[in-house]
């Protein structure tokens, strides 16, 4: 058997009773990375990972390699967030997440590819290329961190650290036919991670498995005195009650009626999926879906997506604006003009957004339908413990299909927008996998749960992923 | 398995129209260089982003709280001290910089002396 395709719970096991070697798991990860160099996986691998990893079999995280996104800072490792701009910046200090991994034994392999300053859901906007999909190498991993879900689904490390503004995390996931886990907003610290939405950012961990998820969320999440949006709430043992299993939870399914979605094989995906919680005890039933805001207030209902679209575009650009001015070329990385079109793009309408006699128009209404959607979530979990709705709308894309619209990112997002807006946690495991494909194309399943109820929403995922064969490729 | 197009036109009413001057505009704004080439994409895109915004002026918003804060933090305050450990030196805050002089950062003139 290949070590490099362990869980990270097996890998931890296997490691703490002496039964594989350090050296044995990173030269099999060494063996996948240049097996599948052409994917374009990492944009800089760490060559000192095995030393580093030396003599901590005993810790919690054992010494395993866990591959990071590209705009976490890392002291000796080169961070980009995928932009020339800051080609070849080395970071004097080090994110809080990727601090805790090394305190809890774990080990930086590698910083992974993304869409440069995260904007996009395609790993296409890379100023140094695009990430192929390890399932399907003609299509598109998702992103922004599908760097982090490639290195998963190839096995190319143990496990992976994204982040995530509204779908970065879990339809990359989806994409890649892995596990990715977005936490409520302030969970986990933005310290050190190369800001996009600072209302929205959220890192979080990606897996093969809903209990690697787990495993390492234990280990990242909590209070930060050096991000004041962290809350000071207690953080539980999130592997406790894992194995407990769905039964009575109170399941609301979401969106199966909106344009596009209603009768469609992907539909039918998460009816099943529905179908599934209700075999294991869980009660579940469909939310109504109101083309209306202003039935954020009525009984079993939910409002579609489509002014989550417009309200994201101008938040996400108002704050990306902001942002990214302090990339001024002086103290470091590369001048302005190194930025991307993306980037461009995102900055200027922003800038646009929030200029004199415009910012009442465009932000200050954003924020004010944005109260409606968060409104909107408060009542829907006063009925259910979680809602469940698709990941993305679709399977991977082939390459090239980003460039199609100034919009790819928001259409490919837009199931997620409303709750991320609301900062919602989210989980996205496999939910199917196209039977029609040559190759393996999944889809997601995206658990979403009140805030800082990440407990009870893996729960219900890993009963759900027990149940179901979509994770088949990792060896048991 | 088919894909399927989420796209949504609207006929644009309450939001602005770009001209390729408007872009020009921004961008000295955002202090990025763009050529006229690209005002013209820019515009282009801009108009299309608008088009999904313009939708949210459907809405009525008035006697509606704008969020500030999602998870509801108010106020969150640490004490004002210094952390001695997590100073950069001096070597360390110019590690990054492509021009140094006698340990300053060098940036470009602003005022102009003719």
């Amino acid at each position: 058997m290949k070590l490099n395709t362990l869980t990270l719970a097996q890998a931890i096991e296997k490691l703490k009773k002496k039964e594989i070697s350090l050296s044995e798991l990173y030269s099999d990860i060494q063996l996948a990375m240049e097996k599948n160099k052409d994917l374009n996986v990492y944009l800089k691998v760490d060559e000192d990972a095995v030393k580093k990893a030396h003599k901590k079999e005993n810790e919690m995280l054992a010494g395993v390699p866990i591959a990071v996104k590209d705009n976490f800072l890392t002291v000796g490792l080169p961070t980009t967030a995928a932009s020339n701009v800051l080609k070849g910046f080395m970071p004097p200090y080090e994110s809080t997440v990727t601090k805790k991994i090394q305190d809890a034994g774990g080990v930086v392999i590698g910083k992974t590819n993304m869409d440069a300053w995260a904007h996009g859901s395609s790993t296409e906007t890379s100023d140094f290329g695009l990430t192929k999909n390890p399932r399907d190498p003609k299509r598109l991993p998702g992103g922004s961190s599908g760097g982090s879900a490639a290195a998963v689904a190839a096995n190319m490390c143990i496990a992976a650290i994204g982040s995530e503004t509204a779908g970065s995390i879990r339809q990359p996931a989806a994409w890649c036919g892995v596990v990715g886990l977005k936490p409520t907003y302030g969970r986990i610290s933005r310290t050190g991670v190369v800001a996009m939405g600072s209302s929205l950012d959220c890192p979080g961990p990606m897996g093969k498995t809903v209990e690697d998820c787990a495993l390492l969320l234990n280990v990242i999440a909590g209070k930060d005195i050096y991000d004041a949006t962290t809350a000071d709430i207690p953080v539980p043992d999130f592997t406790k009650n894992l194995k407990k299993g769905a039964k009575g939870m109170r399941i609301g399914i979401c969106y199966m009626n909106y344009p596009g979605i209603v009768g469609t094989p992907m539909a039918e995906a998460v009816t099943r999926a529905g179908k599934i919680f209700e075999s294991l005890g869980a009660v579940v039933d469909q939310v109504s879906l109101s083309m209306s805001v202003s039935d954020h207030f009525k009984s079993n209902t939910i409002i579609a997506p489509n002014y989550a679209i417009g309200v994201y575009t101008i938040v996400q650009r108002a704050e990306v604006s902001s942002n990214l001015a302090r990339y001024d070329g002086i103290r470091y990385g590369n001048d302005r003009s190194f930025l991307g079109e993306e980037a461009k793009r995102r900055i200027m309408l922003g800038t646009f957004a929030l200029s004199k006699g415009y910012a009442d128009k465009y932000y200050l209404r954003a924020q004010q339908i944005r109260s409606l959607y968060i409104q909107n979530f408060r009542e829907l979990f006063k009925q259910y413990d979680l809602l469940i709705s698709l990941s993305s709308p679709g399977v991977a894309l082939p390459i090239g299909a980003s460039a199609e619209s100034p919009m790819f990112g928001e259409l490919q997002d837009l199931l997620l927008e409303p709750s991320s807006l609301a900062g919602l946690p989210g989980i996205s495991v496999p939910c199917f996998r196209d039977p029609s494909a040559e190759t393996d194309l999944y889809l997601g399943l995206n658990i979403m749960a009140n805030h800082w109820q990440e407990e009870k929403m893996l729960q219900a995922a890993y009963a759900f992923e027990q149940n179901t064969e979509w994770n088949s490729w990792i060896k048991k | 398995m088919g894909y399927n197009k989420l796209q949504m036109k609207t006929t644009k009413k309450n939001t602005a129209t770009f001209t390729p001057g408007d872009v020009k505009k921004i961008a000295d704004l955002a202090k990025i260089p763009v050529t006229p080439q690209e005002e013209q994409k820019l515009a282009d895109g801009f108009n299309a982003t608008m088009e999904v915004v313009d939708q949210l002026f459907k809405i009525d918003v008035s006697n509606i709280e704008p969020t500030s804060q999602v998870t509801g933090l108010t106020n969150v305050f640490r004490e004002d001290e210094v952390d001695m450990t997590r100073m950069f030196t001096q070597e360390q805050a110019l590690s990054n910089a492509k021009q140094t002089h006698n340990g300053f950062f060098v940036v470009p003139q602003i005022i102009d002396q003719s």
